[in-house]
């Protein structure tokens, strides 16, 4: 968790999405939903499979990704590491987060609570999901999420 | 006020093609507040959808143009909108933002109100007069109007406006083409999208109806539609811009996107194919083939003045936005869909949705991004004064991606804005 976030804050997008199993899912609910809320029946801010995942780095790493371009300035800090569980091949793992990002002299403040379910079989832990879990009331005032949580 | 006394907002001239706005109209402080005078207070204004609120009791607080509302479906099914503040000292009665509820407590006092608003204790009744409960002035007080069209609610704080059918006008038939998707009804998804933009509100207008930028704001979506749509072989045919009056306007266009209601794109498969055959099928069959081809294969970006959105396009998104300072609005958006809807239908809506739209997807935070940078630019607004948004002005059926939706707009907002024009300058537009 902690080398996601430097390698997110140091914009290695590609590398960062090499952390993911190829059936993974990045989620970010909305924040009037249960945390347990699937994305099939319920209106996420994002959800998204291994494909459109990638794509989404693709995006990020474009000067066409206008929202992004140029690059803002993110400061990640993970807190509260918490196995919550584990079987032989899978592990739940939850953390806090906070997320800054600067951009044209503002900075934003993204917080809540991250879920991981991470494989633990073959070489190294990747993540099978992740899903954010705002802590705020929506995405007021930051507006929107161009960065990955 | 001052803001009368200034430039001109618009500068019009069909001779020449010309039609400008002023940079001021997005910066000025006076200019905000007269907004809230005669824009937000004198039109309906979109409040939420029916299917939020499935029983008696549930309740929703909602904020509309700075007021706070509590909408409630009361004992008897029937829905209520009321400002939610005591009318013993003014504290907002309730202070959850959903759930269901048979009655309301003021924590302040413990005045206890129903979901109807009627005021039904209060501790100490024995020291009010007799008769006091009956009295209305006791109760919860109702917005001044309260109308719904096709359970699409609306308020206005103007006891005087026409009904909600004759503001909505023209725009109401293509409420009912985006409602015909089906005849079970439509429903609000779980799930709200809360988010902000700093930028000026009409900024958020003018973009939700410009057919222009896509191909350029939102390239980096394009490039990942072409992966799904098979270099976008679908059909897409153009389309074209309508001013519906009242500041209203619409673009109905064909689009390369699946749309599940109704319109296959290879990446949805042979699942996908037979599902949107059946519906297509059901839609002939309830409206004839020509209007099932409008309902199933155009899109539409409506927009209803001064503040809503319904974008019927490779989702179905309703979206409304109150401007809270020159540079800042705040935006809530939800997703429609038809209440017949078959899971896979459901899961590839949400998909679109999310892959397109909102502030987690690949095209509207690039357009926040630019709204945010044209309030950057209004910084110059006092030496490069004019916007410029002629494209397409004295065609006789100007396209989609021309501009006659955003001057219907600012047509409206112009003739509520400075209902006399100020004699001094003729330029002004009428």
């Amino acid at each position: 968790m902690f080398a996601e976030a430097d390698l997110l804050d140091q914009w290695r997008l590609p590398e960062w999405l090499t952390l993911f199993t190829d059936d993974a899912k990045y989620e970010v609910p909305c924040t009037d939903l249960p945390p347990d809320a699937s994305p099939d029946t319920n209106l996420f801010y994002i959800a998204d499979d291994r494909i459109r995942l990638g794509e989404r780095v693709k995006r990020l790493m474009k000067r066409t990704a206008h929202a992004e371009f140029p690059h803002s300035k993110t400061s990640r800090m993970v807190g509260n590491v918490r196995i919550r569980s584990r079987t032989d091949d899978e592990m739940e793992v939850s953390c806090v987060f906070q997320t800054l990002r600067t951009k044209d002299g503002t900075t934003d403040l993204y917080f809540g609570t991250s879920n991981y379910r991470l494989t633990t079989n073959g070489d190294g832990l990747r993540i099978r999901e992740k899903r954010c879990v705002l802590g705020s009331e929506g995405l007021r005032p930051s507006g929107r999420i161009s960065i990955v949580l | 006020m001052n803001a009368d006394n200034a430039q001109p907002a618009l500068l019009v001239d069909p001779a020449q093609r010309v039609f400008k706005v002023a940079r001021r109209n997005f910066v000025d402080h006076e200019i905000f507040e007269a907004e809230k005078e005669r824009i937000f207070d004198r039109c309906w204004l979109y409040l939420g959808h029916s299917s939020e609120l499935p029983k008696p009791g549930d309740f929703i607080s909602r904020s509309v143009a700075g007021r706070s509302i509590l909408f409630t479906r009361d004992a008897k099914g029937q829905l209520r909108a009321l400002l939610n503040t005591c009318p013993h000292r003014g504290a907002q009665v309730c202070r959850e933002r959903k759930g269901n509820a048979k009655s309301f407590q003021c924590f302040y006092h413990g005045w206890v109100f129903g979901a109807d608003g009627k005021l039904r204790s209060q501790p100490g009744e024995e020291s009010y007069p007799d008769g006091f409960k009956a009295r209305d002035t006791s109760n919860m007080q109702a917005v001044p109007r309260y109308e719904s069209y096709r359970d699409f609610n609306f308020v206005s704080f103007d006891p005087n406006i026409v009904s909600l059918e004759q503001y909505l006008g023209n725009a109401k038939e293509y409420l009912d083409v985006i409602c015909d998707q089906t005849d079970a009804g439509m429903s609000i998804v779980a799930g709200s999208q809360e988010y902000s933009i700093r930028a000026n509100w009409k900024l958020l207008t003018e973009n939700s109806i410009d057919g222009y930028h896509a191909m350029t704001t939102h390239a980096s979506y394009f490039d990942i539609l072409m992966n799904t749509t098979d270099n976008m072989s679908a059909g897409t045919g153009g389309g074209f811009g309508y001013d519906l009056g009242g500041g209203h306007a619409v673009l109905e266009y064909g689009a390369p996107w699946g749309r599940p209601v109704a319109q296959w794109i290879p990446g949805w498969g042979e699942a996908g194919k037979t599902e949107i055959a059946r519906q297509y099928d059901k839609l002939v069959g309830l409206y004839g083939k020509d209007r099932a081809d409008r309902i199933a294969l155009k899109n539409r970006n409506l927009f209803i003045f001064p503040n809503l959105v319904v974008n019927d396009i490779m989702a179905l998104t309703v979206r409304t936005y109150f401007p809270m300072a020159p540079d800042y609005m705040v935006i809530n958006a939800w997703a429609l869909a038809p209440n017949d809807e078959t899971a896979w239908a459901r899961k590839y809506r949400l998909n679109n949705f999310l892959e397109f739209l909102g502030p987690g997807g690949f095209a509207t935070p690039d357009d926040a991004e630019a709204l945010e940078h044209c309030q950057r630019g209004f910084k110059n607004s006092k030496e490069a004064m004019w916007n410029d948004i002629s494209k397409g002005m004295g065609k006789d059926k100007p396209s989609h991606n021309d501009e006659l939706q955003m001057r219907a707009f600012w047509t409206q907002w112009n003739r509520q804005m400075f209902p006399t024009p100020i004699p001094s300058i003729k330029d002004v537009a009428a």
